[in-house]
Order: C-alpha cells, then sequence, then structure tokens
C-alpha cells in the first residue's frame, strides 16, 4: 500500500535537519499546522499527514475496527515514519494526537527520539481523583453536535472534498474543506479520542518530552497539563499564554518559540 | 420581494389618498430605528468579543434568549462560556480553527445554555474584524435562532437512521437468503463424484442467476460391488417449487436404484411418485437419463445401460474421433402420465471414450451478436468432435469455457456429466468434480 498517498504524506523544510512529524488532532488535519511549519522548516524536515478518515486522506483505508482504538491512529503514525524511514524524529501531536505519539514512541523506539505534546489530554471524561473536564453526557452531547452540523454541511463541503483542480484557488480551497471530514469517520474519530483512557500509557514514555499547554483552554483544563508533566519524568511543562485548544493557531508565535526552543535544547 | 419607493399612482382608485399615509407613516417609524435600535432589537443575537473569546458586546436579543444579564456577560463571560459542552468541544475543534483559518464561518449549529438551564439550539457565524494593519482585532459573531430548523432537522435525521437501519436489515436478509439458497442447491447436487475403478467421472454445474434455485441435477453413485448408477435431467421451472421437485426427484432415483437397478424400473417409479405427488392442480415433471455403468477391469471396458424420458440424447465420444448421439426415442416427459414408456439404449465404452450427458441449458444458450441464435445440437455435436479422446476431465473443463463464453447468453441453469473409460486402463481411477 502507498502510506504517503493514504495519509495524504506532505514534506517540506530543510532536508538535512532534523526530521520533524506534526499530527493533527481530532476535528481538522494537516492545515491546523500552517503557521507552524514556517517557523520549523528553516533548520528541520517538516513531515505532516492526515490521519485515515481526516482531510484529504484516503478513505477507502477507513476501517472502523483499526480506527476505534488510538492504536490504529498510532499505526498511521508508525507506518509513515516506516515508508519515510525516520529515524530518531521529533513527533510533534495535538491534543488527541499527542497520546498517540505516546504510543507511536512506544511501538517503535527507533523512529521517534522526541515528544512535543500540544494541549494533550490522556483522558477527557472525570474519573475519581481524576478531572478530565467532560462528563461522559458531554461528549454524548458532541456526537450530537457532530451530527446536527454535517447535516447542514454535507451538501455544501462535499464538492470542496471531492477537489476541482480546474479551480485556481487550490489553497484556498484547502482551508476551507480542512474541517470536512467523512460524518461517518468523523462519529469514530470523535468516540475514540474522547473516550479514551492513555493515562497508563504516559509511563512508557522515555524520551525527550515537551508539554505545551494553554492557560485558558476549555477542552483540556490545567490539571491536566499537570497531570501529564507529572506522569512523565524529566519532562518540561511550557504554559502559555493562550486561549483556547489550539494554541498553533491562537498564539502561534509563542507556540512555535516553544517548540524551536525544546528543538534547540535536544542533542 | 417587491418594494414600492415614492409617490406612484397605483390601480386603486378612490382608496388613492387614504394609502399613501401609512407608507409615511412607515417612513417616519423607520427614521426613528437607529441604529443602535436596530443592533439591540433585531431579530438575531449579535455578539462582539476579543481573539480571546472575552465578550465584549452582546445585544438585547441574544441576552433575552439566554435570560442573561448583560453585566454578568460583558468582560466577564467568553463566547465559549455561552455554548453547552458539546457545543464547546465542537467550537474547539472546528469551529475556532476554521475561522483563524478563513477569517470567517457561517451556519454552524451550536447549542447556548439558557440562565434557566435549558438550551437554545442556534446557528453561528462569525468574522473576523482586522485592523488597518490586517491584525485581528475582535470577531463579530450572529446567532440565529434555529428551534424549528433543529426540530425538523432531527426528523430528518431520525428518518434518515430509520432508512439506514431498513437499508442494513434488506442487505443482510438478502445475504443471508441467497446463502440459503446456495446451501439448499448444493444439497441438490453431490459434493464429490465417487472414485469409480476402471472408469473416470467429471460433472459440471452452472447457475443462470444466484438468486435463484435451479432445476437441473445429476449423481453418480455405487449400487453393488461392480455396477454403478448415474442420472441427469432437469426439472421443468425454476425456483423453489423446481428445487422441491429436483429433491424429490434426486431421492427416489437413488431409493428406486437400490430395490431394482434396471433403468426402465428406475423411471417407471419416479412417473410413479411425481405423478401422484403433483397432479393435484399443479403438474410438476422432469426429463432425466438414467443408466448404469459396469467397468470390465479385465477388457477395460464399461457397459452402459440408459434409459431416458423425454431428456437430449447422452453422446458418445470416441477415442478414434467419432461422435454419435445415443438415441433413446419415444422417451416420455417423467410425471406427466399415470403410466409412460421409456426408451432403452446401451453402448460400450472402449478404452478413450466418453459418455456425455447435458441439460439443455447449453444448447439452448442465445449465441450469435444479437443473441437471437441458438447454440444447438449440432454445434455441440462438432464441439464434441473436437475433444473426442480426450478424458473426461478435459472435455467437461472446455465445455465450462464453451458456456463462459455464452456470457448472458446463458439463460438456464446447465448440468453436464461425463463418464469415460481411461485410454489407457490404470489399476485405480480418478475421479474429478469441477462443479
Amino acid at each position: 500500500m502507498d502510506i504517503e498517498r493514504r495519509n495524504n504524506v506532505t514534506v517540506a523544510g530543510n532536508p538535512r535537519g532534523r526530521t520533524v512529524v506534526l499530527a493533527h488532532g481530532f476535528g481538522c488535519d494537516q492545515n491546523m499546522w500552517r503557521l507552524t511549519v514556517p517557523a520549523l522548516a528553516r533548520d528541520h524536515r517538516v513531515v505532516l499527514f492526515d490521519y485515515v478518515g481526516s482531510g484529504r486522506s484516503d478513505p477507502s483505508a477507513f476501517s472502523e475496527e483499526r480506527y476505534g482504538s488510538l492504536e490504529g491512529y498510532a499505526r498511521d503514525v508508525v507506518e509513515v515514519c516506516e515508508a519515510l524511514d525516520l529515524r530518531d524524529a521529533v513527533f510533534v501531536g495535538h491534543s488527541v494526537s499527542a497520546m498517540t505519539g505516546v504510543l507511536a514512541a512506544d511501538a517503535a523506539p527507533e523512529r521517534i527520539g522526541a515528544l512535543v505534546m500540544v494541549a494533550p489530554s490522556p483522558r477527557y471524561v472525570d474519573d475519581e481523583g481524576y478531572r478530565g473536564g467532560f462528563s461522559r453526557e458531554d461528549i454524548d452531547e458532541l456526537l450530537a453536535s457532530l451530527e446536527s452540523n454535517y447535516l447542514g454541511w454535507s451538501s455544501a463541503t462535499a464538492p470542496m472534498i471531492m477537489g476541482n483542480p480546474e479551480r485556481p484557488e487550490l489553497g484556498e480551497e484547502l482551508t476551507n474543506s480542512f474541517c470536512a471530514t467523512d460524518p461517518d469517520m468523523a462519529r469514530v474519530f470523535a468516540r475514540t479520542t474522547f473516550l479514551s483512557d492513555s493515562r497508563d500509557d504516559l509511563k512508557k514514555v522515555t524520551v525527550p518530552t515537551l508539554v505545551l499547554e494553554c492557560a485558558q483552554d476549555v477542552v483540556a483544563p490545567r490539571e491536566v497539563g499537570a497531570f501529564v508533566h507529572r506522569a512523565i519524568p524529566g519532562s518540561t511543562l511550557v504554559t502559555l499564554d493562550a486561549t483556547g485548544h489550539c494554541p498553533h493557531l491562537s498564539a502561534p508565535e509563542a507556540t512555535n518559540e516553544a517548540i524551536t526552543g525544546f528543538l534547540a535544547g535536544l542533542r | 420581494m417587491m418594494c414600492r419607493t415614492g409617490r406612484e399612482s397605483g390601480p386603486y382608485g378612490a382608496d388613492h389618498e387614504n394609502r399613501e399615509e401609512a407608507p409615511a407613516a412607515a417612513f417616519a417609524a423607520l427614521l426613528e430605528d437607529s441604529a443602535e435600535e436596530l443592533y439591540e432589537n433585531a431579530p438575531c443575537g449579535y455578539l462582539s468579543t476579543l481573539m480571546d473569546g472575552t465578550v465584549a458586546k452582546v445585544n438585547a436579543t441574544l441576552l433575552d434568549w439566554l435570560g442573561l444579564e448583560r453585566g454578568a456577560v460583558v468582560g466577564r463571560m467568553r463566547f465559549t462560556d455561552l455554548l453547552t459542552v458539546g457545543g464547546r468541544l465542537y467550537h474547539e475543534t472546528h469551529f475556532a480553527p476554521l475561522l483563524r483559518m478563513r477569517g470567517e464561518i457561517g451556519g454552524i449549529a451550536l447549542e447556548m445554555k439558557r440562565s434557566d438551564g435549558g438550551r437554545m439550539p442556534v446557528l453561528v457565524s462569525s468574522v473576523v474584524k482586522r485592523g488597518d494593519g490586517g491584525d485581528p482585532l475582535l470577531i463579530r459573531t450572529t446567532v440565529f435562532d434555529a428551534r424549528d430548523r433543529r426540530a425538523y432537522e432531527e426528523e430528518l435525521l431520525l428518518a434518515r437512521r430509520t432508512a439506514e437501519q431498513a437499508r442494513r436489515q434488506a442487505e443482510a436478509d438478502r445475504a443471508r437468503l441467497q446463502e440459503a439458497l446456495a446451501v439448499l442447491q448444493r444439497s441438490l447436487l453431490p459434493d464429490v463424484l465417487p472414485t469409480i475403478p476402471g472408469l473416470e467421472t467429471a460433472a459440471h454445474y452452472r447457475t443462470a442467476s444466484p438468486d435463484r434455485l435451479g432445476g437441473d441435477f445429476y449423481d453418480v453413485f455405487p449400487l453393488d460391488g461392480k455396477r454403478w448408477a448415474f442420472f441427469l435431467g432437469d426439472v421443468c421451472g425454476k425456483g423453489p417449487e423446481a428445487a422441491a421437485v429436483t429433491s424429490l426427484t434426486r431421492y427416489t432415483l437413488r431409493t428406486a436404484a437400490l430395490h431394482d437397478p434396471d433403468p426402465t424400473a428406475v423411471l417407471t417409479t419416479l412417473n410413479k411418485v411425481l405423478h401422484e405427488r403433483y397432479t393435484a392442480g399443479d403438474p410438476r415433471y422432469c426429463t432425466v437419463v438414467f443408466g448404469i455403468v459396469e467397468p470390465d477391469g479385465e477388457t477395460g471396458r464399461a457397459d452402459v445401460r440408459l434409459a431416458s424420458g423425454g431428456h437430449p440424447p447422452a453422446l458418445v465420444l470416441r477415442a478414434d474421433g467419432h461422435v454419435g448421439r445415443l438415441p433413446t426415442p419415444g422417451g416420455l416427459l417423467v410425471g406427466i402420465l399415470p403410466t409412460a414408456p421409456f426408451a432403452v439404449a446401451t453402448t460400450t465404452l472402449d478404452p478413450g471414450d466418453t459418455l456425455l450427458l447435458h441439460t439443455d441449458g447449453l444448447t439452448e444458450a442465445r449465441t450469435g451478436r444479437d443473441r437471437t441464435t441458438l447454440y444447438g445440437d449440432e454445434a455441440l455435436l462438432a464441439f464434441a468432435a473436437d475433444h473426442a479422446g480426450e478424458p473426461p476431465d478435459a472435455l467437461i473443463k472446455a465445455l465450462s469455457r464453451l458456456l463462459d463464453g455464452f456470457g448472458d447468453g446463458l439463460d438456464d441453469d446447465t448440468a453436464l456429466l461425463a463418464l469415460g473409460v481411461p485410454a489407457r486402463p490404470a489399476p485405480g481411477s480418478t475421479t474429478k468434480n469441477t462443479a
């Protein structure tokens, strides 16, 4: 199978630099990193991809069984690393993808040599002695919200997803469609993301790790950032003066600075 | 919409003067409807936030919908605080990134929280207002009441789910039915043909449609240590009724042969059974060839004695390339009359000779470009002549390829059975079933 096509892999930046893999979270696709890539491109080789079921990945590769667990998404990461024969790459994962990176680094330690976790959460639903920020009912509400939006979106976004090479404004089209995913696949990703519990997996992390959290994040509250930081010995926690769950979009300079600073400190 | 502007005499006759006053009053009211008044009491919610989501301005309509006081909202709440948790997650994972990317986003379905604990479905559109230098300053948001729309959407969603469920059910039912049909169909045919010392056998069965049970049948089975019985036939019709007759026919033939294997006696018994069983209202009958073969290990030959009830004659393919029919004239359809005569024929197969039985699906296949010509008995005879001397397995394979070539010209099921004496007598024998 052509993994690069399956996961819509794009490679940018400095081919002689250390490779940084940027992995999007639930909701959108690799375009989420649009403001991050320029900051990394000078010194690093930057690899972007879409998880199967997101963005411009190959929808025929999707299976509910595989992508019903984070391991399925982690396999995407490992397979992309293998396809490009990456070694000792730095994996930057947003939100649930931070945990996907943890699983991938454990499965293929020779491929991933450092982790940057952007607004990570190992568990979104509250548990005894743990505050993830959400109840099970909240998650059901999100799934309903997804559904009601796709009802309104489907006819409008379908032509954009299909693509139209004759249209010159292709770049714009990309950003227009980047949150538009097949609703059935999005539902699977949402379930997998928000019902996952990867707290025990944090123990497996042995590589240098940067935890980036936002001061005001309605998806991953501060307690969660602290939890991740505590669970990974030797990790660095940076709290960005940013609101929302996507600091790489809402506070790109601060986010880029934190990531490049961490990269510079790696041997 | 039609808009009347200025003074314009309409077709109103005497009412003309009175009608002039109403627009004038409306215009006056419009002039007093300041932009501020319009903002506050517009039929939609307005909201402006700083880039971090903090509410900077909100109109009375939205506050009224949500049951909130201005003082509790402005400068104190973020836009996401007004949303339900599900809406907030959707906002963070879709709405906010898209808005950041594009600078605007429209028609997103979200739910807002009301102070009384209720929720209000809304449609939200936002644009980013930029400063002179292009840097984002604030977000302007319009909120539309979507209660009716959401109720309608929920009905649509429900209908879609119901339809989806029905479709899946129908597909599962269809798959189950096809599987049941396939199992039933296989039960009408032998899994493998028995090994017969000094004889080679091969068979092939082709259904015209996977959805329909076929009416063709064949079998080969031992009678005593020396003799084997074989039969091949075609029940009139298709589908479950035909399959029921096929099943009855097959087991009647086998049972009758154990009592008295004489081909005429066997077909007479079958005729009685079918005639009694189906005479009431729904006559069912079949055409069939039933025979006995007795290979002689000493001579390397095999004696064949068969009877036919209305079935196309068997072909004999001689090792020397000669091909002929084994005529059984006068044999009547089985099951149609209380008593029926059956024609008997005999032959001896020498080494390299093969006996071929077939149903009319083969000879009645539609051929030619326009699919109007039938393949026919003569064409089959010529085809067989090309393959005379070949062992049964090779012959059946060749015929199978011939059937492939008919494509959609093959309307009916086709059964083929070949029995042959090996060209050079070998110890033991080989058996192949290509069905």
